[in-house]
């Protein structure tokens, strides 16, 4: 059916204001469009890793969860719906369940990339019929903005300042969704909250209803990290994208599909410039550091676009 | 209006009243809770100049933009926390941006 | 009719989970548990039971995966030792605080470092304050049973807390004994349908586990789990006298062997206890009014029963398989005695630390430990309260 906003407000919201995320959080968005690919007569038992999304929205006794819900621990969202996955399973072979349930673990990048990663690869290969959702604010934003490996390289964080020695993170972002695409499972995608949400939609569609493991990668801009106005986020998605430093791409059975191709790949100072976490970079000494992140960024943009077969 | 729920957990409340483990059996309940005074910024729809393309409402982090029939309506000012989002996504400068009052 | 058979505790304690027939199993292998999920996925592979069988990729996620399964509704197991149980750690705590009826089977190994594979009890004890209930045991036979029993304790209304089922890595797990299985029906009908209160799965009901806790609520949350294991103090002996019409076998907190007339006793825990009934004996035949007391329930703790039991003796040796690093004694030392403050002031309490990383413990090193206290009743006098036993000083 084709991507129409009208016809999907009629889908009951599976989350509910009163949350206590920031104003202006990028993971609500994120977190609400992909329950919204959920069929409405479909169940769903979401496990949140511990971080910013899990604290604000399950406060006790308040939970803006409309579906079942468990956090248990910060490193483990992946192995703990991976039991429930389990659970599912071996109930349903005596009849004991009703219905379709659908299994989503959200995490950000600390409880995915990070301190999550092992529980994660291990839930995925083992083949659990589960929909793994990371959203990626590119650092541990919920103790107060520390680097994390997806953290940009020369982003300023709590844990990697900039200083008049070393100008911030030293490494450059780990590359996830390529980790996981390595697992050859059956659906692997990177997407954000773009334009209208179709790519994030329709992507969490996909992850949802194909049988078997799937992992969404979401870029979640995160307004107090980043530092830039809580109005901008759609805006600085969209340079994310158009700078190619956040590509749109699908991993379906192996097989690499681009989403999105720039018309006119915008230069990646362009996405740097309006986010505070990058500011020491826009100063003379510091040219050259700029010069390296647009290289490696047209590294792996060249890479993917071989493997996509665009090259 | 707060609707009627299962648990009713005040601060003053007994841990015998509270259920094992924590549980919450009030899926969704979250929205008793308000969130409209966090704001210090306050969008403002403008009714004449929206077109009803309804790019506001998927973007807000707060579920706060309430659609009846294919339709957006006015804010839910109980939860909207004055983000902005919507304001700069909408197309046809439909939603002012003003100081919270 | 009683089925008699030949196994080693890690058989037994797969026959056993094959009789339950769980729904989910989570588990990661390490010595000396290993077996347990060999023998149970060769079950699942057989077609044997019904269970999902989810070999995860640590201990971490398998506690982790018994925690998601058990809270969408499923009758959940697990097996681990030592580092395993560590690694748990932190979720340990979580199953209990969600109140998860999971049972786990702890193979008792020393823990790291130095890196050890045989028995002591450091594992279990450290475990102790995780709020799972801790029911320890001396030989196959009574892990089969104990086994069997922690379902219908864990799974109680009023307690709903998972339970830990101990014995020693190696001299219990891998050591083949005599044993008497309960028919498979019989298994199961004992332990009967579970009919979890709250599930993931209840479409009807969604609920929310796990919220953000603040002051306001914490305390009253821990209030209430604190008072589920109190309850468990009274399910114990329920599902223990229902179990003695099943099989004719006893089982209360703890075993008190040859108490009656005693003078002098030690408490100990597990296999060695086995050890301890022969040295009883040997003292007996010299006319020597020996007793001893073996501990099956460490949690909840049976402060007042062990206390009572304690107070007709001149003097006790409490015997500790894990040193707390307190230089005040093991773990079981100290709760011992506090509750002999209460209810045995006028006996005498010395501390023991026997056994660590799989240190042999002879006989005549507990004829050792019985000389000792009868030298303690005969003058009054204590002159080491804290003492290790085989060790080289």
């Amino acid at each position: 059916m084709a991507y129409n906003l009208k016809t999907l407000t009629e889908k009951e919201e599976r989350i509910t204001g009163g949350h206590r995320m920031c104003a202006g959080c990028g993971a609500p968005i994120v977190v609400r469009t992909v329950l919204r690919a959920l069929k409405p007569e479909d169940h769903a038992v979401i496990g949140v890793a511990t971080g910013c999304l899990e604290v604000s929205t399950c406060l006790y006794p308040y939970t803006a969860w409309k579906d079942s819900f468990i956090h248990s621990a910060f490193e483990n969202a992946a192995a703990t719906v991976s039991g429930a996955e389990a659970a599912y399973r071996a109930l349903a072979k005596v009849g004991k369940v009703k219905g379709t349930t659908k299994f989503i673990a959200f995490g950000g990048d600390g409880g995915t990339y990070d301190i999550g990663f092992q529980a994660l690869s291990g839930a995925m290969e083992r083949g659990h019929d589960m929909v793994y959702v990371c959203y990626d604010n590119e650092a541990y934003m919920n103790t107060g903005i520390q680097r994390s490996s997806s953290t940009p390289k020369y982003a300023d964080t709590t844990t990697s300042p900039a200083g008049s020695e070393i100008p911030g993170k030293v490494q450059f972002k780990k590359d996830l969704t390529m980790i996981m695409a390595a697992h050859n499972i059956p659906y692997v995608a990177q997407t954000a909250p773009f334009r209208n949400l179709k790519d994030l939609y329709e992507k969490a569609e996909k992850a949802l209803y194909t049988p078997g493991p799937a992992f969404l990668n979401v870029l979640a801009p995160c307004p107090r990290g980043w530092r830039y106005n809580t109005p901008q986020l759609m805006e600085i998605v969209r340079l994310a994208i158009e700078t190619c430093v956040w590509p749109l791409y699908e991993v379906i059975e192996g097989k690499f599909i681009l989403n999105y191709k720039p018309k006119n790949k915008l230069p990646v100072v362009e996405y740097l410039k309006p986010q505070g976490r990058f500011r020491h970079l826009f100063t003379k000494e510091n040219e050259g550091l700029l010069d390296e992140i647009q290289k490696e960024v047209d590294r792996r943009w060249n890479r993917l676009l071989e493997l996509c077969g665009e090259a | 209006m707060t609707k009627e729920r299962k648990m009713n957990i005040r601060e003053d409340a007994s841990w015998k009243e509270m259920l094992q483990g924590g549980h919450i059996i009030d899926a969704g309940n979250a929205e008793d809770f308000k969130t409209g005074d966090w704001r210090s910024m306050r969008p403002v729809w403008l009714p004449d100049k929206c077109k009803q393309c309804l790019l506001c409402w998927p973007v807000c982090p707060d579920m706060a933009i309430p659609v009846e029939n294919g339709k957006r309506k006015d804010f839910d000012f109980d939860h909207c926390k004055g983000c902005g989002i919507c304001v700069e996504v909408c197309p046809f400068k439909a939603i002012d941006f003003v100081e919270e009052e | 009719m009683a089925i008699k058979d030949k196994l080693s505790g890690n058989e037994a304690i797969a026959v056993a989970m094959r009789q339950i027939d769980p729904d989910v199993v989570a588990a990661f292998p390490i010595t000396p548990s290993t077996e347990v999920p060999q023998y149970f996925s060769q079950f699942v592979a057989n077609g044997q039971v019904h269970t999902e069988f989810v070999a995860v990729e640590s201990e971490h996620s398998a506690m982790s995966a018994c925690i998601g399964a058990e809270a969408a509704g499923a009758r959940t197991m697990t097996a681990t030792s030592s580092q395993g149980l560590a690694l748990m750690w932190e979720m340990l705590y979580i199953a209990a605080s969600l109140r998860l009826p999971i049972v786990m089977s702890v193979i008792n190994r020393a823990l790291s470092g130095p890196i050890n594979i045989h028995n002591d009890h450091s594992d279990s004890m450290g475990a102790r304050d995780s709020g799972w209930i801790q029911l320890y045991c001396e030989n196959n036979q009574e892990a089969y049973d104990n086994l069997i029993q922690a379902i219908r304790i864990a799974e109680h209304k009023d307690v709903q807390l998972p339970v830990m089922v101990c014995y020693d890595g190696f001299i219990t797990s891998h050591a083949v004994e005599n044993i008497e299985l309960i028919e498979d029906e019989k298994v199961k009908e004992f332990i009967g349908e579970y009919k979890p209160q709250y599930s993931l799965l209840d479409r009807d009901n969604p609920i929310s586990m796990g919220p953000l806790d603040m002051p306001a609520f914490y305390f009253e949350h821990k209030r209430a789990q604190a008072e589920a294991m109190k309850n468990a103090k009274r399910v114990i002996l329920e599902v223990a006298q229902e179990f003695e019409k099943l099989t004719g076998r006893k089982y209360g907190y703890f075993e008190e062997y040859k108490m009656e007339d005693a003078e002098v006793g030690i408490v100990i825990m597990n296999s060695t206890a086995g050890t301890a009934k022969f040295v009883v004996n040997e003292l007996r035949k010299q006319g020597i009014k020996a007793g001893l007391i073996k501990l099956r329930v460490f949690r909840p703790f049976p402060f007042e029963e062990l206390g009572k039991a304690l107070s007709h003796l001149k003097a006790v040796a409490i015997m500790d398989k894990a040193e707390s690093f307190s230089t005040a004694g093991g773990p079981l030392f100290t709760e011992v005695r506090s509750a002999m403050f209460d209810y045995a002031k006028d006996t005498k309490a010395v501390s023991y630390i026997y056994g660590l990383g799989g240190r042999d413990v002879r006989p005549d090193e507990i004829m050792g430990v019985y000389k000792d206290l009868l030298e303690i009743a005969r003058t009054g006098q204590v002159k080491s309260t804290f003492n290790y036993l085989g060790v080289r000083e």
